[in-house]
């Protein structure tokens, strides 16, 4: 492994079969050239939340919570009262006095609630005396309330006020929750959904579980909103469902096997069989459209409107992918190899291109890639608009799994991990012009050098 | 003795209207006066009659009890001194000027006075001794002394007598700074002697009274015992006055030294006010005046305990004299040692590289936004030094006074210069015109010519050069000088000890542009015509003798001495050959350890690298790592053949990784290279010369140079593995198995730098090369920086479009994208020092490509 540092050519192919994917060195499309560490943490950082155009928290499991400037990455507040880790942050912007202002909430597993200013790093409200802890959070901006989920359900008003409770009597509390229309919720319970509707009846709020959807083999592990018409859960063993937000009835259903075709297992590329274990959606995002599931280390690209799969990888990543992002035709992952890889859906140039090229270079051709990456093979033909996601970049700086990242557009993206750092990933050309303006008006201020 | 009217100016603003500057000429405070040498002149020829190896400070004193003496020298080793009879050069020095720092009871008044006299610098030479000295007296106060002083001087000993008068301002202004701190140690230890013969004396009052009480009570008023004790308490009490009048015009020093300048001429009024202020009055004063003494006097007071003090002090002869060291403050005295040694140390060396220095420090002082990348900040010490010069640039001058107005063919203008050789020294013969003379001076040259024929004031020689304005004063001063130094060489036996006398009198220690007024340069000429051939016969034997002063490029001379100097340090056989031929008898006695440790007038080698590597100022440790750094980055480039790859990664921020088993291997690479890195650090920050552990990506960004152990444990696969995993920011260099992992570098920039056929042999050279080119670099990248048009407007929508500009920009330079990329990281690193300041708290981020890398093999 360690003979390509001083081996020629011959020594590539050792890094080409440890990894399933090798871009190299040479990135044109990747624009982040420069990067900044924030160092602060003492244990893996799990949460990022953006607080507003150049601010983020940052939350993991040594209690404390960190503002952060994206631009300068300077550490603007530590905000210390959890004693255990953070299971939960969300940001909560609320109108008062005519202007917006921004609080962050968290939830720890030490029982504790809390609402913090980030513009003062004051700790402003404190709820201690929870039952469990809260696993997930839901701001409901237009009811101006906030839901916190964990073995029991409770609603929450802005100055952290119960305003409601509901307690489950099932093992697992609930692990995810979306806003449906009409003040409803739908939230992931073991391998259910349940919908809980909000009756608001005056300045009263009830909560009343609707309607129990049982239609997952296996635990849900990630539960999204797609659009105002469909959400999404995913379970454990790879089941896919597309769900009709108004009348809760399944709207498309897939199950990703990531099965290994017969005529690849005698390829040079001999993938474990743990692999195929490995098919549990850990995360999804979507962009209104299409949406994206990490399946184990794989990708999966699924177009919510036509009901058909877009574009696959079964090994995107060494490891499970713990975060993607779609944004047009780009998606962003990262995973439990330390890496964050940017991808780009590309057409396919002709179908049934044969997997026979002979070149096994530094870069994963596309032949090779369907070949390898291919779901069970029949499903090939019968998919029209196919398209290929092609590896553009990867991001290499953390040394354990990346939890999350958080993009602010141009002015970066922020990435955080079990090594307890954060890295703010910019583009160098852009700062450098940026700088250079910083330059000329410094120097016109100081009138001249 | 000489006093300030003597300081006759050197200059006046000219006389002769505008002048005419070449556009293209070197700003006057950067030229290096160049060598008027005649062909066949080696311009490193020791002229020198000189008994010891290399400048040093001399420390005398002219005791009372056994007359001048020295003290100590700096260094302080028996072998710098050579055969030089110290005794006799301290009776030379302090029988210059030591009576200018009389005190005792003036005229007039009936109290001790103490004179706060300046110090007195003046400038001295034997010709005899092959000595020129820097000469700087002061005075301090020691109670038990004749008249309450003790004169000191301190002598800044050289073979060279140009050093001496070129760098006089400096001299002058570097020991009045040891000056003030003996100086000052002395009046606080002086107070609380005189705190303490009060209070003895107070107790002997008091027991005398008893005394006297009591001779009253038994013998009656009239007896002789009555009497004589009435007597002695009576001088007790005039004895007590007069301390108390000490100790009050001691503390109330710092007062009056804030005073403007015209506070000599203040003393001298003083006295008679003082001597009329009471007692009771005097006390208060010296309570206010200086708070620091009067509190540690406070804390003296309850631990000390009065003594009688008997009627009749001790011979003077009988009692031991404090030494320096007691006579001030022990802390301030190491101050002044301290201080000193910093002046020994940084005027060691030849006047050209010492001069050289001084413009290399003025240069970078204007290099404040780039000198961080490849030059390290000047040391503060040197601050005042460069000051000098913004200062004199500051007016724009005439180069040389017969360029400047007056029509003269060149004929004449040789002639002139011709006269000014000889005038001096004829004038001295002949005496002085009157209007140049002011009565102290007269004293002096009386003084010295009842031992020497010829010896004149140095602003004799200056006088020549009249009309020229103070800016220019330095240049000047060297010409003179040196013109003047032919003549005394030129009749060794007519002036056998010359004394150059360079009064210069400040109120405040500092050195102040003298009164034109004064000046009577304009009567330089008067004498040139009917000496002419005098000049002219003169000439001829003072030729050959001439001292270097070109600092041209291509001087054949001074390229011999480079190779000299690197035959001579290499070794090489045909050493001992060249020597003899290139050099009189003087140099080729010189060891070669001598060439080696710099001494004052071979020094290249040493003093060579003190100029070039602007960085290492003043601190030794960095000097000696420099000298190595470029003899092992000459070797590393000829050993190499992807040098050129290696110091391109270097240059362009990426950071490069010494892979090795062998520490002293890895160790010796990191040494070669660390002199490419940009933004070194004052401490060498950003390399990591040797590091067992395996690296984190943060420390990607701080280091810009690891030295990284390969070892088979644990740790090692470790350290591989990080290795791996960051391998696209950095580049490996294994020289287990010499081979480099790097982005390919394609130019003529790094290969102009490091080129493995370079004809440089010398470490030092090679240096310097280095530093040349790095400049030029970062000229480039300033340019790039600051070019305005290059970055603005900026749309943050349309970044393509500065994008495209700056690389036009970059290509129409000449340079090829990894050049770019070298130039772009240099301003990156421009931008933010420019931005940020030189803090380097702040979190920086770390700029990197995505580049393919290829394996280099030897």
């Amino acid at each position: 492994m360690l003979r390509w540092i001083l081996g020629g050519r011959e020594a590539q192919g050792t890094v080409e079969k440890s990894a399933a994917l090798f871009i190299g060195e040479e990135q044109p499309k990747n624009c982040f050239t420069e990067m900044q560490v924030l160092k602060g943490h003492f244990d893996i950082v799990r949460f990022l939340v953006q607080i507003d155009d150049l601010r983020f928290a940052s939350a993991g499991d040594d209690g404390l919570v960190l503002i952060w400037n994206v631009e300068t990455g300077e550490c603007l507040f530590v905000l210390r009262g959890h004693t255990q880790q953070i299971t939960a942050m969300t940001s909560y912007t609320f109108i008062r006095g005519g202007t917006a202002h921004t609080a962050l909430i968290t939830a720890s597993s030490d029982r504790t609630l809390s609402l913090w200013d980030p513009d003062s790093g004051n700790r402003v409200q404190n709820i201690s005396d929870l039952q469990s802890s809260v696993k997930c959070l839901l701001v409901l901006a237009h009811l101006d309330v906030w839901l916190s989920g964990g073995n029991e359900l409770c609603v929450w008003n802005r100055d952290l006020e119960l305003r409601c409770k509901m307690v489950h009597h099932s093992d697992a509390g609930i692990s995810a929750m979306v806003e449906l229309p009409k003040n409803f919720i739908a939230a992931a319970m073991d391998k259910e959904i349940v919908i809980f509707k909000l009756n608001l009846s005056g300045s009263d709020i009830a909560v009343m579980a609707m309607r129990h959807l049982a239609d997952h083999q296996d635990t849900i592990r990630s539960l999204i909103h797609i659009n105002d018409r469909l959400f999404a859960s995913g379970s454990h063993i790879g089941e896919l469902i597309i769900w009709d937000s108004v009348d809760w009835t399944i709207q498309a259903y897939e199950h990703i096997l990531w099965e290994e075709p017969a005529r690849d297992s005698q390829s040079e590329f001999k993938l474990n069989h743990q692999k195929q274990i490995e098919r549990s959606i850990q995360h999804m995002s979507s962009d209104g459209e299409y949406i994206v599931a990490a399946v184990g280390s794989g990708l999966y690209v699924y177009n919510v409107l036509m009901k058909s799969v877009v574009a696959y990888r079964r090994t995107a990543h060494d490891s499970n992918i713990l975060h993607t992002m779609l944004q047009r035709d780009s998606l962003m992952s990262c995973s439990e190899d330390g890496s964050v890889r940017m991808w780009e859906l590309q057409d396919l140039p002709l179908p049934a291109e044969p997997a026979s090229s002979g070149f096994f270079g530094m870069f994963g051709t596309f032949g090779r890639s369907s070949k390898q990456t291919g779901p069970p093979a029949k499903k090939i033909p019968e998919v029209p608009g196919l398209r290929s996601l092609e590896l553009i970049g990867d991001l290499i700086g953390h040394s354990g799994a990346v939890q999350m990242f958080l993009s602010f557009k141009e002015k970066g993206l922020v990435t955080c991990s079990t090594d307890q750092l954060l890295i703010v990933w910019k583009d160098g050309e852009l700062q450098s012009q940026l700088r250079s303006l910083a330059v000329f008006q410094k120097l016109e201020e100081n009138q001249g050098l | 003795m000489i006093g300030s009217p003597d300081v006759v100016a050197f200059t006046k603003e000219d006389d002769f209207g505008d002048s005419f500057t070449d556009p293209y000429s070197l700003p006057e405070e950067f030229t290096v006066p160049l060598f008027a040498h005649a062909a066949s002149a080696n311009p490193w020829t020791k002229t020198s009659y000189a008994k010891f190896a290399k400048d040093f400070i001399l420390v005398s004193e002219f005791s009372e009890q056994v007359g001048p003496q020295p003290l100590l020298t700096i260094p302080n080793d028996p072998k710098v001194c050579g055969t030089f009879d110290l005794n006799y050069f301290s009776l030379r020095i302090m029988s210059v000027d030591y009576q200018a720092s009389f005190v005792g009871h003036p005229p007039g008044s009936n109290y001790p006075k103490l004179n706060f006299v300046e110090d007195s610098k003046v400038v001295l030479g034997d010709s005899k001794e092959g000595a020129f000295a820097y000469v700087h007296h002061l005075t301090l106060y020691d109670l038990e002394a004749r008249g309450f002083v003790r004169p000191f001087c301190m002598a800044y000993i050289s073979a060279d007598e140009r050093k001496i008068m070129h760098q006089f301002q400096e001299l002058s202004s570097e020991f009045s700074k040891a000056s003030e701190f003996l100086k000052s140690g002395n009046r606080k230890a002086f107070a609380n002697e005189l705190e303490k013969k009060l209070r003895d004396l107070e107790y002997t009052r008091s027991v005398l009274h008893k005394e006297a009480e009591l001779q009253k009570k038994n013998n009656g008023c009239y007896s002789t015992q009555a009497i004589d004790k009435a007597n002695e308490l009576a001088n007790m009490e005039k004895s007590i006055y007069e301390h108390r009048d000490l100790l009050r015009q001691i503390t109330s020093y710092p007062s009056r030294k804030k005073k403007d300048g015209d506070f000599v001429q203040h003393e001298t009024e003083k006295p008679a006010e003082t001597s009329v202020i009471d007692d009771s009055l005097n006390s208060n004063h010296s309570e206010v005046a200086d708070k620091t003494v009067e509190t540690e006097c406070e804390s003296r007071k309850s631990s000390y305990t009065p003594q009688l003090i008997k009627a009749k002090s001790a011979k003077c002869f009988d009692k031991r004299l404090k030494t320096m060291e007691e006579l001030c403050n022990a802390s301030f005295f190491h101050q002044t040692l301290e201080q000193l040694n910093t002046i020994e140390k940084s005027y060691r060396g030849d006047l050209c590289l010492i001069y050289t220095s001084q413009i290399d420090r003025a240069l970078l002082s204007k290099q404040r936004i780039t000198s961080f990348l490849f030059e390290a900040e000047c040391d503060s010490e040197f601050g005042g030094t460069s000051k000098n010069f913004s200062v004199s640039s500051n007016n724009p001058t005439v180069p040389i006074l017969n360029f400047s107005g007056e029509p003269q063919s060149l004929d004449s203008y040789t002639t002139c210069i011709d006269v000014d050789h000889i005038k001096p020294g004829v004038e001295s013969m002949e005496g002085r015109p009157d209007s140049s003379t002011s009565d102290i001076t007269q004293e002096t040259s009386e003084a010295a010519d009842t031992e020497t024929k010829g010896s004149f004031s140095s602003d004799k020689s200056i006088e020549a050069f009249g009309g020229v304005s103070p800016s220019s004063l330095q240049t000047n001063y060297f010409d003179g000088l040196e013109r003047k130094s032919k003549v005394s060489i030129a009749s060794p036996s007519e002036n056998e000890s010359s004394s150059l006398a360079v009064p210069q009198r400040t109120s405040d220690g500092n050195l102040v542009p003298v009164d034109p007024t004064c000046c009577i340069g304009q009567d330089g000429f008067v004498f040139e015509e009917p000496l002419l051939e005098l000049a002219q016969e003169c000439y001829g034997d003072t030729v050959v003798n001439r001292e270097p002063l070109s600092l041209l490029q291509g001087d054949p001379a001074l390229q011999m001495d480079y190779i000299l100097e690197e035959s001579a340090l290499a070794e090489s056989p045909n050493m001992g050959l060249t020597f003899s031929e290139l050099n009189t008898e003087e140099v080729a006695k010189i060891t070669i350890e001598d060439v080696s440790d710099s001494t004052s007038f071979m020094s290249t080698s040493t003093s060579s690298d003190r100029a070039v590597s602007p960085f290492t100022y003043g601190n030794a440790a960095t000097l000696k790592q420099k000298k190595k750094a470029g003899h092992s980055a000459l070797r590393f480039i000829r050993q190499y053949p992807f040098a050129q790859q290696a110091i391109s990664c270097l240059l362009s921020g990426r950071t490069l990784v010494i892979l090795g088993v062998d520490e002293g291997t890895v160790r010796k690479l990191v040494n070669a290279l660390f002199i490419f890195i940009p933004n070194l650090g004052k401490y060498g920050e950003t390399v990591q010369p040797w590091l067992s552990s395996p690296f984190q990506l943060t420390d990607l960004q701080r280091w810009k140079l690891i030295g990284l152990q390969r070892a088979a444990s644990p740790a090692g696969s470790s350290i591989l593995h990080s290795l791996n995993r960051y391998s696209r920011y950095i580049s490996i260099l294994d020289c287990d198995s010499k081979t480099l992992r790097c982005p390919p570098y394609k130019g003529t920039l790094v290969s102009h730098l490091a080129d493995h056929r370079t004809q440089i042999k010398r470490g030092s050279t090679y240096f310097l090369h280095v530093q040349g080119m790095l400049t030029q670099l970062t000229a480039k990248a300033f340019l790039y920086t600051f070019c305005h048009h290059i970055h603005l407007p900026m749309d943050i929508n349309h970044q393509g479009l500065v994008t495209s500009r700056r690389t036009n920009f970059l290509l129409q330079l000449g340079y090829t994208v990894e050049e770019s990329k070298i130039v772009q990281y240099l301003s990156e690193l421009i931008k933010r020092h420019y931005i940020q300041g030189s803090s380097k708290g702040a979190n920086q981020s770390f700029c990197f490509n995505y580049t393919t890398s290829y394996l280099y093999k030897i």
